[in-house]
Parts: structure tokens; sequence; C-alpha cells
């Protein structure tokens, strides 16, 4: 165990934590980013001995590291370079098709919201209508 | 024997994925392949079942490397019905899909739906959790595609909020492995059951409730559902009907895997895990009764039966794991029954909005039979399947003197039945809207789109009628699931377990 790697680590998760925090699509994605490889240095901690090669000639084992985390390091960041190629894909298009890098609003939940404050919107109307008959609301 | 079993339903689908995207200029030739690729993995996960139900569980080690060093695959009764269950589904949707048109024109479509099947089967036979990793990958990167096949606004906004969801349930998972292999040297299932058990119980525990939320996001539970009814409906009908009978559930089941595997004991995570299903279960259906839109109503009902599921689960008796089996199988069938009548309503009328559209009954019988049969079986109406299932799980709840919970969920059982006449009377009762124009006044359904459905509630009335059978069956499932030890023993052979 390092507590380098380990500082390391929480240090790329809470930046990426910071960067998924914002509105702008391109650095939500960067953040994803390094939350992904801060996952990665969680599993490089797994290897046991710091600082020795995995599998070095086929004779004491206590010169080696355990080869595994790597591979499974190895698959993960293959995979997250596809993912995160596919989201910068997304972000592009969503980009070209209404000009801005943000992450939008969902239409269906306002609409829901907004059901719920017509209720309100009918009581300010009565209230205006006792005030004065022909008031325009503003 | 065992070997090919359990290999073919995961090789079948993606090496097939392969041909179709080869063949990607001939749209009948892609539709020939899906179509009899997807009949093997059925015919294939029907004998796994028959296999599993008469031994208990299939194991193999794939390339005959021993269990904790080699990749373990493994089907017991509960992975094996599923897997079943979900092969007739996925058949059944990609008829309805070619007769709908739509999104199986895109040449994309046939390579990625076959690509999600191999994740599916992957997933359901993975006996470590790197490989589930890795099949939670393939399925959820054949999602992404599918969900945003179009490349509309709407369905890229949806779907960039769904893929950014994923990778972060993804790096949550990773990192709870790289922890895991740190502590133990492991990562096969029945490996971790026993050497959790030397860890001290606060890590062991610790470990669980990471697991726990990383599966609690595939699976939409409280408060980590939100993602779900805001992708799913905009996705294209099969689609949504896809992910809605399968992705959540494969969720569910690796939720039911992990916690019945690397449970150490009793502790405090077991009323964590009840109150998230009760939570879950209340929320999702008062999401469900606030929306307008077919689809939107049905996503909410997602989340909410989830949180039965995750009940059953929660009370970890073989009572309570027999409801959440039928619960779970049960579920595959008529989420995915329930979104294709939806998606078939949207066919003929151009939209699901319940204050626009009306009087389907008369205009498509069967749609609204299809739509009726299902929607009573989701809410528990005796005799159907449903109430099958809801049943055994307030049996198990009472039984186990879990009043509160199962108090909740036969609340939440009412207001579900609520929302679902709220559609009824919505869409096949009353009149249209005086502006509304249907897309396809004829109101004929193409045969691909109604066969599938009738075959779906069929299987259902099926599962009504061999009642008996069925229960018989999830009961000797949920024995299975409980039985740690004998899990350990099938993949590390039995001299291991002993120690």
């Amino acid at each position: 165990m390092s507590i380098g790697l380990a500082a390391a680590a929480a240090l790329l998760f809470g930046i990426g934590t910071y960067l998924m925090m914002q509105r702008q699509l391109s650095r939500l994605i960067i953040g994803i980013g390094l939350i992904g490889n801060g996952a990665n240095l969680v599993i490089l901690q797994g290897i046991g001995r710091r600082g020795t090669p995995a599998f070095i000639g086929d004779g004491d084992t206590s010169t080696m590291s355990d080869p595994l985390p790597q591979a499974l390091i190895l698959t993960a960041i293959v995979i997250s370079f596809g993912a995160i190629a596919f989201l910068l894909a997304l972000a592009f298009r969503s980009w070209s098709l209404t000009g801005a890098d943000e992450v939008e609003d969902d239409v269906e939940d306002r609409l829901v919201a907004k059901r719920g404050g017509t209720s309100e919107d009918v009581d300010d109307a009565g209230a205006l209508d006792l005030s004065g008959p022909n008031e325009p609301r503003s | 024997m065992s070997a090919l079993l359990l290999s073919l339903p995961v090789a079948g689908p993606i090496l097939a994925a392969g041909a179709s995207a080869a063949v990607a200029r001939s749209r009948r030739a892609q539709r020939w392949i899906s179509l009899v690729t997807l009949s093997g993995l059925l015919a294939m996960a029907v004998v796994l079942l028959i296999e599993a139900d008469r031994e208990g569980r299939v194991v193999t080690q794939a390339g005959g490397w021993p269990a904790p060093l080699g990749i373990t695959l493994i089907v017991d009764r509960f992975s094996a019905a599923l897997l079943a269950v979900s092969a007739l589904m996925l058949l059944a949707v990609l008829i309805y899909g070619v007769g709908e048109g739509g999104a199986e024109r895109s040449p994309a479509f046939h390579p990625t739906y076959l690509l999600l099947a191999g994740g599916v089967a992957m997933s359901l036979v993975a006996g470590d959790l790197f490989n589930l990793f890795v099949a939670f990958e393939v399925m959820l990167s054949s999602s992404y595609l599918l969900l945003t096949l179009g490349g509309g606004a709407e369905q890229i906004r949806r779907g960039t909020t769904y893929v950014i969801i994923s990778l972060l349930a993804s790096a949550l998972f990773l990192t709870t492995l790289g922890l895991l292999y740190a502590a133990t040297g492991t990562v096969n299932m029945a490996d971790l059951a026993g050497k959790l058990d030397q860890l001290p119980t606060g890590t062991a525990q610790a470990f669980r409730v990471m697991l726990f939320a990383t599966f609690g996001i595939k699976a939409a539970l409280f408060p980590l559902f939100f993602w779900l009814p805001d992708s799913y409906p905009t996705a294209p009908s099969p689609i949504t009907a896809v992910f809605a009978g399968l992705l959540t559930k494969v969720g569910v089941y690796a939720i039911i895997r992990t916690q019945t595997l690397l449970r150490p004991g009793e502790s405090k995570v077991d009323t964590i895990i009840l109150v998230i299903a009760g939570i879950t279960m209340v929320v999702g259906v008062l999401g469900a009764i606030a929306q307008d839109d077919i689809k939107r109503i049905l996503s909410f009902h997602i989340v909410s039966q989830v949180g039965y599921m995750v009940m059953g689960l929660g009370f970890f008796t073989v009572a309570g794991l027999t409801g959440a089996v039928l619960y779970c199988l049960n579920q595959v069938l008529l989420k995915t029954t329930l979104l294709l009548t939806g998606g078939a309503v949207e066919y003929l009328e151009g939209t699901g909005r319940l204050s626009v559209i009306g009087g389907l009954m008369r205009r498509s019988p069967v749609i609204a039979g299809c739509f009726a049969l299902s929607a009573a079986s989701l809410a528990g109406i005796p005799p159907l399947s449903g109430f099958v299932a809801k049943f055994s799980l307030i049996e198990a709840g009472f039984g186990g003197e879990f009043w509160w919970i199962t108090a909740v969920s036969v609340a939440v059982s009412g207001l579900t039945l609520f929302s679902m006449t709220k559609i009824w009377s919505g869409a096949f009762w009353g009149r249209p809207a005086p502006t509304h124009v249907p897309s396809r006044p004829t109101g004929r359904l193409p045969v691909l789109m109604g066969g599938p459905m009738v075959v779906l509630v069929g299987t259902m009335l099926a599962v009504t009628v061999f009642a008996g059978p069925v229960v018989g069956f999830a009961q000797r499932a949920a024995v299975d699931l409980l039985d740690r030890a004998g899990y350990v023993s099938d993949v590390l052979g039995p001299a291991r377990s002993e120690r």
C-alpha cells in the first residue's frame, strides 16, 4: 500500500467529482475520465510489491508483483476509452444540434413541475380578480 | 457438454453480431442472422434450464484452468430461468421491431441488438466479478448505441445522461473490485464468499454496501433511479421494451447474486436493503401517477417494481427469495409486453399522451386485451401470474414478521392499480381530443407487431395456469440462492469448501 498512490487516487476522484458538478458537457466528460483513472489507481494498489515487474523469468515469485491487477486495469482502460470516445461523439452531436455545450433540462420533468405549480397560479389569479376586475396580469 | 452449453449463449450472439455487421448492406440477411441466433439462444437457454433444474448448478471453467485462477462460468436455477425468459423476450421484441420498422431499419440495429443479447447472457453466466463487470460493459455499450440510434436532439440529450450515469456506476464497480481484490486476492465469487468471512466484519459489510450501491444504479433503486424515467421513454419502442424488461432485471440479478453469496451473516445492511426497497416502491409509483405519457408512466413503474424484488431479497428467507425470483421472471415478461403495447399505441396514434388519445379499445382490441391482461397482472389481480408473485412476497413478509414494509408493498400495489386504470381510461376508453389526428387512422396493427405481444401474454397466462410447478421451481431456486456452501463447493470442488 503506497500513500502516494492512494493520495493520487483521492485527488483524481476529488477533481473528477468537482468537474462532474459542472454544467458544461466537456468538463463532465473530463471528470468522468479522471474518476475512471482514479478507480484504476485503486486497483493498482492490489499488486502487492511496489516497483517490481510482473512476470520476470520463471523463478522466484517473491521478486514479482501480482500481474492480475495490471490485467484488470488494461481491460478497464480499453473499456473506458471506448465509452469516453462515444461520449465525446455524443457531445459533438449535441453541440452541432443545439450549438451549446451544456447539459439540458428534462423537458417532461419541467412540465410536471409546472403542473404542480398551476394551483398557485390559479390562486394568484383569484387574488387579482378581487383587487380589480380589469387589471392585466403581468 | 456443459462447457459448450455455457459458452455458446455468450459466444453465439457476439459472433453473430460480427457477422451481422459484415452483411450490413443486406437487411434481409441481417434479419435472418438475428432470428436464427436468438432462436438458437432460446433453445440453448431452455436446455440449460432443464439441465440446471436437474443438477442444481451447471458449472464449467473456461479454458480448463481450475477455479480461482480461471474464469468460472456458472448458472443455477435462477439465472438459467432468467436467461430463458430473456431469450424469449429478445426474440419476441426482435419480431415486433421488424414489424414496426423504425429503429430496425438502421443497419446498426441488428449487430448492436445481438451484442446486447450476448452481454445479457454473459452477465447471467459470469462466475467472477470481473467477468460480470465486462459483461455489464458489453451490455451497456450496446445499450448506449441503441438508445441514441436515431441521433435526434432529444435522444442525444437523454442518451448523454444515461451514458454518464452508467460510466459513473462502472467506475464505482471498478473501485469496489480493486478494493475487494486488494483485501482478498480474488475476484471469483465462490472464492470471495469464503474469504469475505475471514475479513473484519466492518470491512466485509462495507464491500456489501458498495456492491449494493453499484448495482443499485443499474437496477434503478432509490435514490439512484432518476436517470431511468428520463432516458428510457425517448428510445424507439422495441428498444425501450428490451431495456425495461432486461437491463434493470440484470441489475437486480447481480444484487441478488452478490448479496446472497457475499453475505457473511445477519447485519444492519439487511435493514438498509429493506428500507431502500420500501422507498423505491413508493417513490416509483408516486412518480408514475404524476405523469401523462404512457411510456413515462410505465418507466416509473419499472422503478417501483424493482423495489418489490429487492424487498424479497431483503427478507433473506427462502420464502422471500422465492417471491423475488417469481417477481423478477414475471416482470421481464410483463414490463416488455406493457411497453410493447405502449409502443403499439404510439404507432397507431403518433403519440402516447393520455390527454390526447382515447377510445382505442374499439379501434384496436388486440392492444387493449394485451394491455388489460398485463396491467392487471402487474397490479396483482388474482389469479394472474403477477398475483402469484406478489402473494408469495407478501406471505413471506408477514411470515417473517416484516410488518411495515409488507404493509407498504400492499399499499403501493393499490397505487399501481390506480395508475394502470389511468392509462386504461385515458387511452382505451373515452374519446380522443377533438384536435387529435391519429397517424394511422385504420387502426390496423401489423401481424408481426401483434403476434409477439400475444405470445408474451400467452406465456404469462401459461405461468398463471401452471402456477404450482412454477412456484415449486422458484422455491428450489431460492433454496439454491441461500445455499452458499453448495455454490462454493460446486465451483471450487468439495475439498476446498471444507477448509
